[in-house]
């Protein structure tokens, strides 16, 4: 590939150039030359996504324990931070013996989701984005991800956070 | 200096119209890389690492692609300047 002109005339009568057609010719290498560098810069945002996520390591979660079994009713909820005091979670006892958690941050602009009860799902106020309870979902609206889900273990009374289970984004 | 010959501006029409898809073209892949790159970048951000890999090479191809164009260009127009 030529990148160089090849020409030995000064840089101003080789670009504009006194006959209609060289100039079009010009003016077309030119611009092609401004795409393929645009071409390369997108090449390398792609390549610094590709080392940005192979550099990236699976974070570890600390252990914490958020609420006692008994003292969550069925179809009730419990705020809690993790794992900073920075990341508001919800823990939702959908039923007897079945307790979710999940990030209070909506997927979509971050607003605190709430429990319904009534839908079995989580809502978010701000843009009516809804998540399913079962699985956090998206069930309608602008979020674009599911909620991250709170991995939960049971010691005796105690719910434990041990991390999240999937994605976190 | 007089007109040029016919023939040679037929040629000048026929390089022309090459130039013209060569660079629609280029145009078409660069569209194409600036999607992959925001759908990549989304994927990324949401978690999806596994995506980055096939996306840098896509985008190698269509980037090597967009060269290719240009050093066609590029040589058509030596040869005009030629002439």
């Amino acid at each position: 590939m030529r990148w160089r002109r090849t020409s030995s005339a000064p840089l101003w009568r080789d670009e504009f150039s006194i006959h209609a057609a060289d100039e079009r010719y010009v003016s077309r290498r030119q611009f092609a030359k401004f795409l393929v560098l645009t071409s390369l810069g997108m090449l390398a945002g792609q390549l610094w996504i590709l080392v940005r996520s192979l550099g990236r390591r699976a974070p570890s979660y600390p252990e914490q324990v958020v609420a006692r079994a008994g003292d969550v009713p069925v179809g009730g909820v419990k705020i809690f931070s993790y794992p900073g005091a920075d990341d508001p979670c919800i823990l939702v006892r959908t039923a007897g013996d079945r307790f979710v958690a999940y990030s209070q941050k909506c997927t979509h602009l971050s607003c605190a989701v709430y429990y319904e009860a009534a839908g079995r799902r989580l809502a978010c106020p701000c843009h009516e984005g809804y998540f399913s309870a079962e699985d956090g979902s998206v069930l309608q609206g602008p979020p674009p991800r599911p909620l991250p889900r709170v991995a939960l273990a049971r010691r005796g009374e105690d719910l434990v956070a041990v991390g999240f289970q999937g994605r976190r984004g | 200096m007089g007109a040029p010959p016919p023939s040679f501006r037929r040629s000048q029409g026929h390089r022309l119209t090459a130039i013209d898809g060569a660079l629609a073209l280029i145009a078409v892949l660069l569209v194409v890389q600036m999607w992959l790159l925001t759908a990549t970048l989304e994927a990324d951000l949401a978690g999806h690492h596994e995506v980055a890999l096939p996306g840098a090479l896509v985008s190698l191809v269509l980037a090597a692609a967009g060269a290719a164009l240009y050093a066609f260009v590029d040589r058509i127009d030596a040869e005009v300047r030629r002439r």
